[in-house]
């Protein structure tokens, strides 16, 4: 489990087929900002299979800068996406934004 | 003499319109489905659409504990107000002047459609699901919302768990409108961040 406030990198298992986490988030550092709950994996029920487990799935918050080197914006855009956890692994430091 | 009018040829019906008509007719034909059925599921969708979410962005402008409901936990907010949100989570976000948050579905087109109906045209765009993500102050301008820079956007990708509902800034002048009247300046643009919600008196722009 991850806890809000604390930094995670977006992990790149070269996994294909019915993939839910999009590949210009992988490998980029965000913070958790909540958990959101437990869900059926899509990447199972998109093939038929239904019977779980339920995996946690995590809102995390990306700044803009960290995603594109060469994002046009304000400091201050962020990008917001749902995570389910393993794709998620602890990165270094648990300072919001730090 | 005056030229007789033409008469007008029926508009050709495509492929998949003709192919539709034919596996309803089959399906009421082999009693998967009745008439009656088909017709309730067509006023059910006829209920969804934009001015639902109208009505909640309206509800939320006006009465404090309602919006504080609504960011919270939207799903229950909804369902306190009378209008079931069938699937997935909601997730409500507010627009103020020191955000402007605007949703899209880079990966398909994801929108909170039992409440909202179909998506705008331009949200269903694979130029708009991938450049919203990448350069967003560029693409709302385009839409015509320019975000001043100390404004921040921030983008939610949407998915099959989570929907998102933007509450846009209540425009000025509006203190005396009473929800009817408030609900009608936001258009369904505005409920997904592309838009804001227009001051009292002004046409809203058209777009597909």
């Amino acid at each position: 489990m991850f806890r809000p406030g604390q930094r995670v990198r977006v992990r790149n298992p070269r996994k294909t087929g019915h993939v839910r986490t999009p590949s210009f988030i992988r490998g980029k550092t965000g913070v958790v900002e909540t958990w959101v709950g437990t869900f059926l994996n899509p990447e199972e029920i998109a093939y038929g299979r239904t019977g779980g487990p339920a995996v946690h799935n995590y809102r995390v918050v990306f700044r803009q800068h960290d995603v594109w080197p060469d994002y046009a914006g304000s400091r201050g855009d962020r990008l917001y996406l749902e995570v389910y956890e393993h794709w998620l692994e602890p990165a270094a430091g648990n300072l919001r934004g730090g | 003499m005056a030229a007789k009018p033409k008469p007008r040829k029926p508009a050709a019906r495509g492929y998949y319109d003709l192919a539709a008509q034919a596996v309803r007719e089959l399906l009421v034909e082999k009693r998967v489905i009745s008439e009656t059925e088909i017709l309730n599921l067509l006023a059910t969708a006829a209920k969804r659409g934009p001015q639902v979410g109208a009505r909640i962005v309206a509800k939320a402008w006006t009465d404090q504990a309602f919006k504080k409901k609504l960011l919270a936990d939207g799903k229950r907010a909804l369902a306190d107000i009378g209008i079931p949100f069938g699937e997935a989570q909601l997730k409500v976000v507010e627009n103020t002047p020191r955000v402007h948050h605007l949703i899209c579905c880079s990966l398909c087109s994801c929108y909170p459609r039992s409440i909202l109906g179909q998506p705008p045209f331009w949200y269903r765009n694979p130029e708009f699901r991938s450049r919203a993500v990448r350069e967003p102050r560029k693409v709302l301008k385009e839409l015509g919302v320019t975000v001043p820079a100390r404004t921040a956007v921030y983008v939610h990708e949407s998915n099959a768990d989570i929907r998102y509902l933007v509450v846009p800034q209540r425009p000025a002048g509006t203190g005396a409108l009473d929800e009817a009247a408030l609900a009608a300046l936001v258009t369904r643009d505005c409920l997904v961040g592309g838009a804001q919600a227009r001051a009292p008196g002004r046409k809203p722009k058209s777009r597909a």
